[in-house]
């Protein structure tokens, strides 16, 4: 017999759809977390090929850091009114107010850090016992250690010394009472991956990820960061208006833009064939910190 | 552009981790900032340590050793690779076989100074009991033996030897240096005695990722309902082919029960397909109403598993708490979840040899045979026939941990010939 030739693609997204469907069989209260990203909006697509002609069995959360990019909110609503799915948004600014916790300080105020304490709170509301997220193993290294069903205990957290062995492709999802599973079905792509895949599927996205004019503060670092009025500017900041586009998209307070005038998917791509940084290098402000940044974070319950 | 898994295996000090970071290195697939990251590690001595590319974790950094399975990715213009990096310890065989379950291929790394070591045997029989059918010789540290051609052959003889020995697939043997970056990504001047291909060459040619068995295989994963005003009556099987291929208007069987039907209509990415094949994800509906829920396979009638509460198969013991027999498990294939209970150890293998010696228990990173009964009946290949539906894990019914990768060595048919079938398993 002769067997089709599939391309990789193809198996990536065959992957992807079977760990969204081990997620809905096994779990009673799934959740897909929703950023508005490239990534989530890739999960969105490959949720309908999973399920469709039938809803989604989970709702779409979104943790809104209050610092988000104005149209990627809008993207939000529009996607979530389109696939006609329920679409649950809770405020870090809620969190913060209700736990009585303290503003980040600093020049560049980043909410990402507390994004964890609403991620569990959301959790906890809805007794969420899956949550399925949009990370990639090639994003940083201690990702690229993470099983694409990774228990966490009732407070979030990541033990990677007592990580259970994946095999071939099954994925178990049990769990104990207070426990959660953060599932991540596109872990096994990259980040040309997913643009060749929103090529392929003619997939719509937020347009900061294109080329744009945009006014941004030039960092110490050089990076750009469009400018908003949630930063503290001093009068010594340089002030530019440049040609942008966002790699990644988060708290506006923490991901820079990079200069760019791709306008398509497809000059995206050119640009990324020829990029030489990574893209949390080119665009996160809080991994640089120290090397086990993110290791730490995960293991307090980042997802 | 296709796709190859391959796992690299080797002992705690052949370098690895290091051709790893050779490959990706030579191969561009570094970034800047990456770069950056490990230089300021390593400004002392001026040189690049590439192994720190793929230890992700602080105690691995901390140590200079790999505790856990890392993934890495690099795409060339022919390829895109998954790297699966498994620790070299005794103590970490679990993640070996974690990793071999999903390889297409093995590199086994040897040092040139060391030859064909224990560590070797061990990783080569693993590899090839999980059912990687390529494996690559990469005799490493060439640098260190003065790129000395007798050294090269003396090992590649050695290891012949071994895999001629328990007729295991021929492996292609290169001899390199992933510190020097000899014969990893380019050929190397360093040995004009070797004509072969470069590591990355081999990897670029062999065959990728492919389905093997012909068979038939679907479990269903989930039951689309819509239960809308359109679609008051749709009910679509939703899961992944595990192997063969499916046409619209097969005769199938749904298993365990037995009941027959018709596909009457197989769906891709919400459309309506003739035929559809592994490993795509595929929507199936049937003609009759008849009983279907997760976990039941549906497969072409005349082309069955066998379908039983009994089987015998090799298990790699992954818990700290041994496994003694009587002990009650669950078994998950796959899409199903059944009570179990393992009666009889059967035998140990010795991982040098796969001599076979009495054993009354299970200690961690043990491979074992045994005997399974399960409470419900399943639909099982055996694993030399299809690696998908013949493999399977076991789970601790109150931690819900994976305490075993299972592969069905045999299994009792005497259950098909039963008149009535019993409901099916429940689902997880």
């Amino acid at each position: 017999m002769s067997t089709p030739h599939f391309d990789y693609l193809d198996r990536l997204e065959a992957e992807a759809i079977h760990i969204l469907r081990e997620v809905a069989g096994q779990f009673e209260r799934p959740a897909l977390l929703f950023s508005g990203g490239k990534d989530s909006i890739v999960l969105t697509r490959l949720a309908e090929k999973a399920f469709r002609p039938g809803r989604f069995p989970f709702p779409l959360v979104h943790v809104d850091t209050g610092h988000n990019f104005p149209e990627v909110l809008a993207y939000r609503d529009e996607l979530a009114a389109r696939l006609g799915e329920k679409l649950i948004v809770r405020k870090v600014e809620d969190t913060i107010k209700r736990q009585r916790l303290r503003e980040p300080g600093g020049k560049y105020p980043s909410r990402n850090p507390l994004q964890t304490y609403t991620l569990l709170e959301v959790i906890e509301e809805f007794e969420f016992d899956a949550c399925i997220g949009g990370a990639r193993r090639d994003e940083e290294k201690a990702r690229a250690k993470e099983r694409i069903f990774s228990v966490r205990d009732e407070f979030g957290q990541w033990d990677p010394k007592r990580q259970r062995p994946e095999l071939w492709n099954v994925y178990n999802g049990r769990i104990q009472k207070g426990e959660n599973v953060r599932v991540f079905p596109i872990s096994n792509w990259t980040e040309l991956d997913v643009w060749r895949y929103i090529q392929r599927e003619n997939i719509q996205l937020p347009d900061i990820y294109f080329g744009h004019e945009r006014t941004c503060v030039v960092l110490p670092t050089g990076q750009l960061l469009g400018l908003s009025e949630h930063l503290r500017l001093d009068e010594d900041d340089e002030i530019v208006t440049r040609q942008v586009r966002f790699r990644t998209v988060g708290d506006s307070t923490c991901t820079a833009a990079v200069e760019s005038d791709a306008s398509t998917v497809e000059d995206i791509i050119q640009d990324l064939l020829l990029a030489k940084v990574s893209e949390r290098g080119a665009t996160r402000l809080d991994d640089n910190i120290s090397e086990a940044g993110m290791e730490d974070r995960k293991r307090n319950g980042y997802f | 552009m296709d796709l190859l898994r391959f796992i690299t295996c080797g002992s705690v000090d052949d370098g690895k981790s290091t051709l790893i970071g050779r490959l990706l290195y030579d191969s561009e697939s570094v970034s800047l900032d990456v770069l950056a990251a490990l230089e300021k590690r390593q400004a002392s001595n001026g040189t690049v340590d590439l192994a720190l590319l793929t230890d992700g974790l602080r105690a691995e950094r901390e140590q200079g050793i790999t505790i856990d399975v890392a993934y890495k990715y690099f795409t060339t213009p022919r390829r895109k690779f998954i790297i699966t990096d498994a620790p070299g310890h005794v103590q970490y065989t679990r993640n070996m076989v974690t990793g071999a379950s999903n390889a297409d291929l093995a590199i086994v790394l040897v040092d040139a100074r060391q030859g064909v070591i224990e560590q070797t045997r061990r990783h080569t029989l693993i590899a090839a009991l999980l059912g990687i059918r390529h494996f690559v010789l990469a005799v490493n540290k060439m640098d260190l033996v003065g790129y000395d051609e007798a050294v090269f052959a003396k090992i590649a003889t050695d290891y012949a030897e071994l895999t001629n020995h328990f007729n295991l697939p021929a492996a292609v043997a290169i001899p390199l240096s992933a510190l020097q970056g000899d014969n990893v990504v380019t050929r190397s001047t360093h040995l004009p005695w070797y004509t072969g291909p470069s590591l990355l060459e081999h990897l670029e040619s062999v065959p990728g990722t492919q389905e093997r068995a012909d068979e038939p295989r679907f479990q269903v994963q989930y039951v689309i309902r819509p239960q809308t005003a359109e679609l008051p009556d749709y009910r679509g099987y939703a899961g992944q082919i595990q192997s063969g291929e499916y046409r619209r208007g097969d005769r199938v069987l749904v298993l365990p029960s037995g009941l027959e039907s018709e596909i009457e209509a197989l769906e891709v990415s919400q459309q309506e397909v003739e035929s559809a094949a592994a490993p795509q994800a595929v929507v199936i509906r049937l003609r009759d109403d008849v009983d279907v829920s997760r976990g039941d396979s549906i497969v072409p009638l005349g082309q069955q598993p066998t379908i039983t509460r009994e089987l015998e198969a090799t298990l790699c013991w992954m818990s700290e708490q041994p496994l003694w027999p009587g002990r009650k498990l669950l078994v998950q294939h796959h899409s199903t979840l059944v009570k179990a209970a393992i009666p009889a150890i059967l035998y140990k293998v010795n991982v040098q040899t796969f001599a076979k010696g009495a054993a009354e228990s299970a200690q961690l990173n043990d491979i074992v045979r045994v005997r399974i009964k399960t409470a419900l009946p399943l639909a099982v290949d055996t694993y030399q026939d299809n690696r998908v539906s013949g493999s399977f894990i076991l789970v601790d019914e109150l931690s819900g941990d994976t305490v075993a990768a299972g592969l069905v060595e045999a299994a009792n048919s005497e259950y098909f010939t039963a008149p009535v079938a019993p409901p099916v398993a429940f689902s997880i």
